[in-house]
């Protein structure tokens, strides 16, 4: 048989329906559209593509995606951990509600999102009134930017962390008192261990989410070239102006990026899991 | 030895509690910074959305729902999603029964291309679409031979959906299927079941909730998608707007209340979707306990 040599055997049927079905939509409907990308990236020469890609305009879209991506992650990592201690340790009115309501930034749409925090950090808007009397600008600057990728990237520390505290065994926190070490200590060298592979995957997560988002930042942002301009608008702009190959470009950075991010998550992942199937 | 207190753990269990939980000022303070980022992040936006759409009254805000164009993007809307979430939910299935049923090379490059549409940019999906659909893109002159229109049109649209939306279900089914193993199936099928008897005996019942759960996931994204189908819309009023484009027109417009009033409406069924969200995970877990007490 030859099949057997890279499938194990089973009495099961329909693997060769079930499995040639599934390449041939993922290819079709995702791998095609991504294969076209590269190809007209190739159309480019080296040092067209470099021009593209390395303009000042193109750089400066970086620095404000990467960057305010990585500060939003970096709030959300902390917060995020404090959300999911306090659902996961302590009861309070309506804590069931809240739960729920974390996934609120997966369910609601960008653009919802968008125009909402923009009507609260406008210049005249909730917040945004009190903040311009502090004389910070919030709404369409790279501080409207990060507050819209924090509201994206919010859910993510919150549910990679949660089942992991929920499944830490107390026996381990009353062993280290036992022996003497007070709360702090037990929670830095024995909690915060056991909950960094978790924290870090819901960075990643966070990070990926926010560095190709798009809907929400729009709005908030004011979309100046070389100030608030994010690349994935960066991307839209070129693509308006019949610009296919320069669009191309910027996006096969972006999807290169995007893909060792998720290699990066995939091994991240890995670790938290030989983690947390080690203890269990 | 003697001082242990082994015959009264009661003192011994308080100072244990007292160790292994923080004082009441630190429980007080840590609930407040969680509520306070939360209300801020969360409550505050859907706070304003629903305060900015009736902001002008009710008369403004129901006009902004029932107008042509809103009507025109709603039902595109509800177009696209309910082509979208049931082609994959049969790719989800077909994709979770190979890969949680069977062992075979390639298994772990199969579940990473799965994920590749959730860290891929919404703006390079609908780039992506248009270098092959578009009028310069690769099949731009046969369709226009052929006289067929993907972009800016509906088909287009539907596609951009598909592959924003294309991970939901598969994600929800997988690990279930593969924690659940095979032992139900080939019970099933020694006993002279059929193999798709015992599909859908067997193996759907007990992954419905997962299946469900993916499934309402998947239509709120799919109605939400912004960035990959503004790529591919064209935007052109009442033919192919969905809500969240004609929520963009209208922000520009500067016509603010209807914006957020039709903005209102897709955060009430992000609502309705977190309720359910809620509702299918109870039921999950009941039925999880159900099971391990019949064993």
């Amino acid at each position: 048989m030859k099949k057997s040599y890279w499938l194990k055997p089973t009495v099961l049927p329909g693997f060769g329906l079930s499995l040639g079905f599934a390449t041939f939509y993922l290819s079709l409907i995702v791998l095609l559209p991504l294969a076209a990308l590269l190809g007209q990236t190739l159309t480019l020469s080296w040092s067209e593509f470099w021009k593209v890609i390395a303009s000042d305009r193109a750089i400066a879209s970086y620095q404000l995606t990467f960057g305010a991506s990585f500060i939003a992650a970096a709030v959300n990592l902390v917060f995020g951990l404090i959300v999911a201690w306090v659902l996961v340790r302590y009861n309070f009115f309506g804590k069931k509600v809240i739960d729920a309501l974390v996934d609120l930034p997966f369910a609601l749409p960008t653009a919802v999102a968008g125009i909402a925090l923009t009507a609260i950090y406008a210049p005249n808007g909730w917040i945004g009134q009190h903040l311009t009397a502090l004389g910070i600008k919030a709404a369409y600057s790279p501080l409207g930017v990060t507050l819209a990728l924090i509201f994206i990237g919010l859910p993510f520390v919150v549910r990679t962390v949660q089942p992991v505290l929920e499944d830490l065994e107390k026996e381990i926190e009353e062993a280290a008192a036992s022996l003497g070490a007070n709360r702090l200590q037990t929670f830095c060298r024995i909690l915060f261990p056991a909950l960094l592979p978790s924290l870090l995957t819901g960075f990643a997560l966070a990070f990926a989410r926010a560095v190709g988002e798009y809907g929400s930042v729009v709005f908030i942002s004011g979309n100046m070239p070389m100030k608030t301009e994010i690349t994935p608008l960066l991307i839209m702009t070129r693509l308006e102006q019949f610009d296919y190959a320069g669009a191309a470009a910027l996006g096969t950075v972006m999807l290169f990026i995007s893909f060792i991010l998720l290699l990066l998550i995939n091994l991240l992942q890995h670790w938290s899991n030989n983690r947390h199937g080690a203890k269990a | 030895m003697s001082s242990i207190p082994l015959n009264h753990p009661h003192p011994a269990a308080a100072a244990l509690r007292k160790a292994t939980t923080e004082p009441l000022w630190v429980r007080v303070l840590l609930t407040s910074i969680a509520l306070l980022f939360l209300s801020l992040f969360l409550l505050l936006p859907l706070v304003i959305v629903f305060s900015e759409a009736f902001a002008r009254g009710t008369e403004v805000y129901l006009a902004s729902i029932t107008e042509p164009a809103a009507l025109h993007a709603i039902k595109l809307t509800l177009i696209a999603a309910a082509i979208a979430v049931p082609c994959n939910v049969i790719f989800g299935l077909a994709a979770s029964w190979a890969i949680a049923k069977f062992q075979f090379k390639g298994r772990q490059l199969l579940i990473t291309l799965i994920d590749l549409p959730i860290a891929v940019s919404p703006v390079i999906v609908g780039l992506s679409l248009m270098l092959i659909f578009g009028a310069r893109g690769y099949l731009g002159d046969w369709l226009m031979d052929h006289d067929v229109r993907i972009m800016f049109a509906v088909p287009g649209i539907v596609l951009a959906t598909i592959f924003i939306t294309f991970p939901f279900v598969a994600r929800e089914l997988i690990p279930l299927m593969q924690e659940q193993g095979r032992e139900q199936e080939e019970a099933a099928l020694t006993l002279g079941a059929k193999g798709w008897q015992t599909f859908f005996r067997v193996t759907l019942p007990s992954v419905k909730w997962a299946l469900l759960y993916g499934i309402i996931l998947a239509n709120a994204r799919a109605m939400g998608e912004f960035g990959a189908v503004s790529v591919v819309s064209g935007k052109i009023r009442e033919q192919t707007n969905t809500m969240p484009l004609h929520i963009e027109i209208l922000y520009n417009e500067y016509q603010f209340a209807a914006a957020f009033a039709v903005s209102s409406l897709l955060a009430l069924l992000a609502l309705v979707t977190l309720l359910l969200k809620s509702l299918l995970e109870y039921k999950a877990a009941k039925d999880l306990a159900g099971a391990q007490q019949a064993h």
